[in-house]
């Protein structure tokens, strides 16, 4: 818990809480708080930037928007969801922090968030370190060959890494932080799937496991990468989109 | 993932087992990843999750976090917080999730979610703790006999050169 009383200012016209409410179901039961603060007392983030998710609640109550709106807390919750698990009431602290998020232009939002979702952007890859498909095919090649030439076993099992195999049953995503940093593992999960037998493939195109849009909290970058990954595993007819580990 | 690689260790198709680390006693604990236990699939993706842990490294080897599953802590490398610039903030959030880890007394924390697996890595070495952090593929692989030279960065001496059989080599 904090110990920094809050000071109330007055009576605004229009509250950021009222307008996060018309976004939920329910209205997220923002009204709903009882104050026994179990969200706060299970809360990693309890403490950092003089915040914890009771009394960020209770400040949009009364209406602090400016005060919401300058915490830099936003970006050091997670919403991991932990305090509407243990929630009575079942408040949805976390989707007050998101929109929160929208708050800070565009520009102030953390960089390091900001240059991802750019990066993923620009690329058909929708790859956060801008790896492009080239650049992925031909590493995933490169890999796989090595594997291949250097144990006769996955030569006689047919060891593969397909890129838009069409009609395979599960279209497998992949973060980019393998083909760009550290690229021999992802050879662990092509052999667990060559030794299940699954019928797999990678796309060309928006094969990333990453959506940095998304904790942006910029709605419609991150809905172009979903729509893209999904219209990339549509036009391959995968039946099952597989986030891996 | 986690349910389908426990669908195919059930269905016999990943032949996993867990005799390497019958003598080796290495003791594993596992971090719920918050994306797919409590905000997705609930306890009963965690159930799987630990039945493929408990099939590779033994079941007397396997020790839980409390609290765990949907009740777990985030490990506090969600939501962006890695690339958001506040790292000392992001490690004080850790700082209760390497507590429990230590508190399993175990000797490699299981990571199965690419965020977890940086942050817990990190939390490793920042408080001293030096437990591996590892991906549940590098442990399936290796049960199998079939993990690579190459594909051993996040095993600790321990484990570094243990190379069992490749379980689907003479298998007739």
């Amino acid at each position: 818990m904090t110990d920094e009383a809050i000071k109330i200012s007055g009576k605004k016209g229009s509250y950021f809480i009222d307008m996060v409410k018309t976004l939920l179901p329910e209205g997220g039961n923002l009204n709903l708080c009882l104050t026994c603060g179990a969200c706060s007392s299970g809360c990693p983030a309890t403490g950092l930037a003089g915040m914890d998710p009771r009394k960020f609640l209770r400040m949009a109550a009364l209406g602090m928007d400016d005060e919401i709106k300058a915490s830099k807390w936003p970006w050091m919750c997670t919403m991991c969801q932990r305090c509407i698990y243990v929630c009575p009431m079942k408040i949805d602290i976390p989707q007050l922090v998101f929109n929160a998020r929208t708050l800070t232009p565009r520009e102030d939002r953390p960089k390091g968030i900001r240059d991802s979702c750019d990066m993923a952007l620009k690329v058909d890859t929708c790859s956060a370190m801008g790896c492009s498909v080239e650049d992925f095919e031909f590493v995933v090649g490169d890999v796989l060959e090595e594997i291949r030439e250097a144990d006769p076993f996955w030569e006689e099992r047919d060891l593969q890494a397909p890129i838009d195999k069409e009609g395979a049953e599960f279209f497998v995503n992949q973060n980019s932080r393998e083909p760009m940093t550290e690229p021999e593992e992802m050879a662990p999960l092509w052999k667990i799937l060559n030794l299940a037998g699954v019928n797999w493939t990678y796309g060309s195109k928006a094969w990333t496991g990453e959506n940095y849009c998304l904790f942006m909290a910029d709605n419609e970058s991150w809905k172009k990468i979903v729509t893209m990954q999904t219209e990339q595993t549509e036009k391959l007819r995968c039946k099952t989109y597989l986030n891996t580990e | 993932m986690y349910e389908y690689y426990a669908k195919w260790i059930r269905e016999g198709k990943l032949k996993v087992n867990s005799d390497w680390n019958k003598d080796l006693k290495i003791k594993f604990t596992v971090q719920d990843p918050c994306q797919i236990v409590r905000k997705s699939f609930g306890d009963p993706i965690a159930d799987d999750l630990r039945y493929v842990v408990k099939s590779v490294v033994g079941e007397e080897n396997f020790v839980d976090m409390t609290p765990n599953k949907s009740n777990n802590y985030c490990c506090g490398g969600g939501g962006g917080f890695l690339q958001s610039g506040f790292k000392e903030e992001r490690l004080a959030y850790g700082k209760i999730k390497d507590m429990q880890i230590k508190a399993t007394g175990a000797d490699y924390c299981i990571a199965g979610c690419h965020n977890c697996h940086a942050q817990i890595h990190e939390l490793s070495e920042h408080y001293g703790g030096h437990y591996p952090v590892v991906h549940l593929w590098t442990l399936i692989c290796l049960s199998m006999g079939v993990l690579g030279e190459n594909e051993r960065t996040y095993l600790g001496e321990d484990l570094a050169d243990i190379y069992p059989p490749n379980v689907y080599l003479n298998e007739d």
